[in-house]
């Protein structure tokens, strides 16, 4: 079987479109679609892993091939990074998938929901394999504008307030990024990620580098969210129906944020100073004040909102202590153990940090509120949501052997192996505050004085929730693995090569 | 919604049929003069639109239309998809291959497969127009009863 990339983006986009024709006569058929098409891409993506491919795998929209060396068709790219981040996106989204046959049954109109995922899917996907900086732009709209309309899914005036604000900001953000796209195209007349990063090594650094540099960090930052420009991400992540908050804050925020940072930052532009400078301090930042804001808080889903803000803050550092060591041709394995942590805390987050938003939404159904001050003693009705909890409050506070523990070790070795010893302080710092805020949820949630009783609205959860919540406590364990290095291997090395070798990606690409 | 003056109707009468020919000549000649599917579509959508606000929305049943619409939106589209898809089974294994016999340039009949992307994307973008703008009309109903 031939490696397609254009298949991560064909399968979802035709259950998209399946789902509003088919599933308005037939009944069900949304929900089964939409598990089979993530089912069939975690699927897809395993085997590739296992059997093992040469990377980077290309394919060439409409086979326009390359004249006098210079790329024409758009490509698709898939090598160790997308496959990773594409792991990352396809197993929530199955898993979210999953959960939401039993969870999303309150809502009416049950087609749009599942045709607005699949079409979501299909932007995240796109964003991660496109090999050209506008398409990069086009499938970010179309992942963030199904995004949108998710968040304002329960259509009450909390939702719409969240969704709205959300589009406004998104919508800045969206425009910043065309507006880079623009100026780079000014500058390189080329769209071509690959063509743009060899015009770009053998160039200055100019001043309108330097700005569409800027604008790129402010636009990603807005959809990454890091702290100057967080303020959406509370509000939307704690409006959106839980399947779909795991989803945006899980890998919505990684995808179109994190990945297009580190890809045009590693790859296109020549690393500078100044920007690995930015990158990491605005990391810092995230981790250290997303903590704290999130300290205070009582609505369930807000405190899990800002924490996501928090440990996205220990992802930036991982990767920035490594660009920071890369621009001064320092040791290039600590640079390597940095990037590494990074990416692995990035895998590590979307699994934690989805269980946790999907426990949350099984409080939500089964007690009818997120108040933390309302809850209490739920351990005894609910012994999967408290254990799949208290799992997940272990591995994103750091405990061994849970996950957590050895992607934010990694992150701290290498900050002190680098000598930043102030960011690997922070880190620690950070990890205390993130156990005592969860020590909160977990007591006041679940075993605090028995409040709640009365006022459960259920007492059975749908097997589907429990499939999903349990599976993702034990993918929890498991990632602990990845610290083996023959799993290693397999999935982390070949994505943190590419970072590493960062003119690799254009110098494999250009040739083809 | 009440429909507006006779004459207001009768021009839109004569008019919307010439509209609508005009829209499907920019989604056919999509591949030799400027405009397409996307053009084109706007302008069939806008003779639809142009009879709804003349003749008043109480003649058709908005929610029975809007549905029909939305489901065209997405048959139009699935069809896109498949038949960009389907350049994965003909030929060269490529997504989006041009796949059919390219003809002459400038005939209506060339360019392979681009024509059929653009009458189905003009297809999706009136029907997703439509959509929208019943979407507004049905709001409005509801918000004045």
């Amino acid at each position: 079987m031939e490696l397609t990339p254009a298949l991560y983006i064909i399968v979802p986009l035709l259950g998209a479109f399946l789902i509003p024709v088919i599933g308005h006569f037939v009944k069900g058929f949304q929900k089964v679609l939409t598990v089979l098409i993530t089912l069939f891409l975690v699927v897809y993506n395993i085997w590739f892993f296992v059997t093992g491919f040469d990377a980077p795998v290309v394919t060439k929209v409409g086979g326009w091939e390359a004249v006098n060396d210079v790329p024409i068709a758009i490509y698709l790219v898939y090598d160790g990074l997308s496959a990773f981040i594409l792991l990352t996106i396809c197993l929530i989204a199955f898993l979210s998938a999953f959960y939401a046959v039993g969870y999303i049954k309150r809502f009416t109109a049950e087609n749009n929901f599942y045709a607005l995922l699949c079409l979501m899917i299909a932007g995240m996907n796109g964003v991660v394999l496109s090999g050209d900086i506008f398409n990069i732009y086009v499938f970010l709209e179309i992942a963030v504008i199904a995004s949108y309309a998710l968040v304002a899914f329960g259509t009450e005036k909390q939702e719409l307030e969240a969704s709205f604000k959300y589009q406004v900001l998104g919508g800045i953000a969206s425009i910043l990024i065309l507006f880079a796209v623009a100026l780079l195209y000014w500058q390189t007349q080329t769209l071509n990620l690959a063509d743009i990063s060899v015009i770009l090594q053998e160039g200055t650094q100019t001043t309108a580098l330097i700005f569409t540099e800027v604008l790129l960090i402010v636009g990603f930052g807005l959809k990454a969210a890091m702290i100057p420009f967080h303020a959406w991400l509370p509000d939307a992540h704690s409006s959106a129906p839980s399947p779909i908050s795991a989803m945006l804050s899980g890998v919505l925020i990684k995808a179109v944020g994190i990945y297009a940072l580190l890809r045009l930052f590693f790859n296109i532009f020549v690393i500078t100073y100044e920007v690995s400078l930015v990158i990491t301090i605005l990391g810092a930042l995230s981790m250290v004040v997303g903590v704290l804001l999130a300290i205070g808080q009582w609505d369930l889903k807000r405190l899990l909102a800002y924490h996501s803000i928090s440990q996205m803050g220990y992802v930036i550092i991982g990767v920035g202590i490594g660009m920071l060591i890369i621009q001064r041709d320092g040791n290039m394995t600590i640079a390597a153990l940095a990037i590494a942590g990074g990416l692995f805390h990035m895998i590590n987050h979307a699994l934690f940090k989805g269980l946790l938003f999907l426990d949350a939404g099984a409080i939500e159904f089964m007690a009818g509120t997120r108040n933390l001050r309302n809850l209490g003693g739920l351990a005894r009705y609910m012994p999967v949501t408290s254990s799949t909890s208290l799992g997940a409050s272990m591995a994103i506070s750091g405990i061994p052997p849970f996950n957590g523990f050895f992607s934010k070790l990694l992150i701290i070795i290498a900050a002190v192996r680098g000598e930043f010893y102030l960011l690997a302080a922070l880190a620690v710092f950070v990890n205390f505050v993130t156990l005592g805020s969860f020590m909160k949820f977990m007591r006041y949630a679940f075993y605090n004085s028995d409040k709640s009783k009365a006022k459960l609205k259920t007492d059975r959860l749908p097997f589907t929730m429990k499939f999903s919540m349990i599976t993702m406590v034990i993918l929890c364990v498991l990632m602990s693995l990845m610290i083996i290095p023959y799993f290693r291997e397999i999935m982390l090395t070949p994505a943190v090569d590419v970072l590493v070798n960062t003119s690799e990606y254009a110098t494999k690409l250009i040739g083809l | 919604m009440n429909g507006m003056s006779l004459i207001v109707k009768k021009v839109t009468q004569l008019m919307s049929g010439l509209i609508f020919m005009y829209g499907l000549y920019i989604i056919t000649h999509g591949h030799l003069t400027p405009g397409g599917g996307f053009a084109g579509g706007a302008i069939v959508a806008g003779a639809f639109i142009l009879l709804i606000l003349a003749f008043g929305s109480k003649v058709i049943s908005l929610r029975t239309e809007k549905s029909q619409t939305s489901i065209t939106e997405s048959l139009a589209l699935l069809i896109v998809i498949i038949l960009a898809g389907a350049g994965l089974f003909f030929g060269s294994y490529v997504f989006f291959n041009n796949y059919l016999p390219e003809g002459e340039v400038g005939e209506l009949i060339s360019a392979g497969v681009i024509p059929l992307y653009n009458i189905f994307v003009g297809m999706e973008v009136s029907a997703a127009l439509l959509t929208i703008f019943l979407g507004l009309v049905i709001y409005k109903e509801e918000v004045a009863s």
